[in-house]
């Protein structure tokens, strides 16, 4: 390999980082609100809402359903809005942060549910209000879950962002296919495999080791 | 109808006492809360909605629980327990009828005044519900906390209320570390650091092994008597009544059974659903007898004869001797004082004529339950 392509392989690695870092920030910052409000504002929930419970959860459910690749494209004239541009990192950080805030949302969600009623009956006992339970109980309960489901939501992610850089947004996944797919480059589509690899299993031990610290106490 | 077997229960609160037992408390609080810590309960019902129909939980409960009592509430399962005690603080709204604390309605409360109700009323649970993230400490403070006192104030009472129930050493464990009795004593310190009127027990010791569960109840009693608070505890065990309540109200189906002092209820349970629960504690017929009764009296048969003590006076054996004019011998006691009550029955066999009648005419609650022949 040339040191170009090592240079090359260099960047393309931190682009994936840019785009799933600030997408998985994304993820979090609206996904855990959401998932808040998809369990809370149920019937029997703390925020009783069933209507916008409802309308919400199949808008999540839309965007679910929609193939990453499908979402790229349909999101086009949004991304330019957002950040004036369709192509490049930036321009992907987009439609993967749509894409993985309503995965996130759901798996944050099921974490959320299995929080024991009881925990949030004492919790209204003791004379806390509906924020105190978001707070005290049902966040710090079910964080080990939340986790755990933030890193299957990263890993994803690095798939994704694969994927985006079939349609020019840079990244590892643009590499391995204008380099080891179109120019035969074997040893590039080698390279890129490997480190795709050691990314995802680094996210995956960083994942469980902070479930694990979480679930010992 | 009475009659009990509380000796394992004995031997085990023999045994618990050398235990872990709490450090006692100055009962400087009980003074200012005196007549505080009131429930009264005004036609109250609950009906639950389910897609299988309507289930009235709750059927017309009228009910007044005076402060400082150990008050129990037993039932079968689904009788309505749990929804009457959680209309207390409420957990539960009544479909029709209200509930006092302390001669306030409250079902008009609006959350500013429920939270200060709650802030008034101790809970605590069966699978002790405490938070698994927080330290023993934080599980504790969580009701200042959120009632928003000053660190110093919190860090001062939280030491109190551990130390009130033993754990002082234990406040930076985690909840998971710790056996079910030291789990409900944080559940109790929980309970009592906002210094309530009231403390809410449901189903308190009911995952707790026998020993354990007399500690616990030792802790309570220690709690209503120092800080004379009111303590509501629920329960399907008939031992813990008879352990720590000063008054029971027995539920079946929603309504109310049977309800007064503890002592009458057991003593003389008129309700099925009372005897039904009481069952466990009442021995039966030896079934050796049960064989060879008869119903009639043969040549040389004594008779048997079941007294039942429900009153303050215990059973006087020289007289009941001298009223009978043969043999009399003991087959089966037991007896047992409740609130300075003798209540209980025993099994005696007497040989002399119209035995019954004679125990009858000097004030003995008498029932003739057969004969049998003297065998020995």
């Amino acid at each position: 390999m040339s040191p170009q392509m090592i240079d090359r392989l260099w960047q393309a690695a931190l682009d994936t980082l840019v785009m799933v870092g600030v997408s998985a920030g994304v993820a979090v910052a609206i996904g855990i609100p959401l998932a808040l409000f998809l369990v809370t504002s149920g019937p029997g929930g703390i925020f009783p809402a069933p209507r916008a419970n409802r309308l919400v959860g199949m808008l999540v459910n839309g965007f679910r359903a929609v193939p990453f690749i499908v979402l790229l494209v349909a999101l086009i004239p949004f991304t330019r809005l957002v950040v004036g541009t369709t192509i490049g990192v930036w321009a992907a950080i987009v439609p993967l942060a749509v894409s993985a805030t309503p995965f996130f949302a759901r798996i944050a969600e099921v974490s959320l549910r299995e929080v024991d009623p009881g925990l949030i009956e004492a919790a209204q006992s003791i004379g806390c209000r509906r924020r105190h339970i978001l707070v005290h109980v049902l966040l710090p309960e079910a964080l080990p879950g939340i986790v755990g489901g933030f890193t299957i939501t990263v890993v994803t992610m690095i798939g994704a962002s694969a994927v985006a850089g079939a349609v020019g947004a840079g990244g590892l996944g643009d590499v391995a296919i204008r380099y080891g797919y179109q120019r035969f480059d074997t040893t590039v589509m080698m390279v890129v495999i490997a480190i795709l690899i050691v990314l995802v299993c680094l996210v995956q031990f960083a994942g469980d080791s902070v479930v694990r610290r979480l679930r010992a106490r | 109808m009475a009659g009990f077997a509380f000796d394992s229960l004995r031997e085990a609160g023999a045994r618990a006492a050398s235990v872990a037992r709490p450090r006692p408390v100055p009962a400087v609080r009980a003074a200012d809360r005196r007549g505080a810590g009131t429930v009264r309960f005004e036609d109250v019902s609950k009906t639950y909605r389910s897609a299988a129909g309507e289930v009235r939980a709750l059927d017309r409960i009228s009910l007044d629980i005076p402060a400082g009592a150990i008050f129990g509430i037993i039932g079968r399962s689904g009788a309505g327990k749990s929804s009457l005690l959680r209309t207390v603080n409420r957990l539960e709204t009544p479909t029709s009828g209200r509930v006092l604390v302390d001669g306030e309605p409250i079902d008009a409360l609006g959350t500013d005044g429920l939270v200060a109700l709650r802030r008034r009323i101790g809970m605590i649970f069966q699978h002790f519900n405490l938070l698994s993230a927080k330290t023993v400490r934080q599980n504790v403070a969580l009701p200042l906390t959120v009632a928003g006192l000053g660190k110093a104030e919190i860090a001062r009472r939280v030491e109190e209320a551990l130390r009130l129930v033993g754990l002082a050493d234990k406040a930076e464990t985690y909840p998971s570390r710790l056996s079910g009795g030291q789990k409900q004593r944080v559940g109790i310190a929980r309970a009592l650091v906002s210094d309530p009127e009231i403390l809410l027990c449901d189903e308190a010791t009911s995952a707790l092994d026998p020993e354990t569960t007399l500690s616990i109840l030792d802790l309570l009693r220690d709690i209503n008597r120092r800080l004379g608070l009111t303590i509501i505890l629920i329960t399907h065990e008939m031992s813990v009544i008879r352990e720590i309540c000063t008054d029971v109200v027995v539920l079946e189906a929603g309504r109310i059974a049977e309800t007064g002092p503890v002592w009458q209820v057991f003593g003389a349970p008129e309700h099925p659903a009372t005897r039904a629960l009481l069952a466990p504690l009442i021995r039966d017929l030896p079934e050796d007898l049960a064989a060879r009764i008869t119903p009639h009296p043969a040549p040389g048969a004594e008779a048997l004869l079941r007294i039942t003590c429900s009153g303050r006076a215990a059973p006087d054996l020289a007289a009941l001797a001298a009223a009978t004019d043969g043999p009399v011998r003991l087959l089966q006691a037991g007896i047992e004082r409740i609130q300075g009550h003798t209540v209980g029955r025993m099994l005696i066999a007497a040989g002399g004529a119209e035995a019954e009648a004679r125990l009858r005419a000097i004030g003995l609650e008498v029932e003739g339950i057969g004969y049998v022949a003297a065998d020995d």
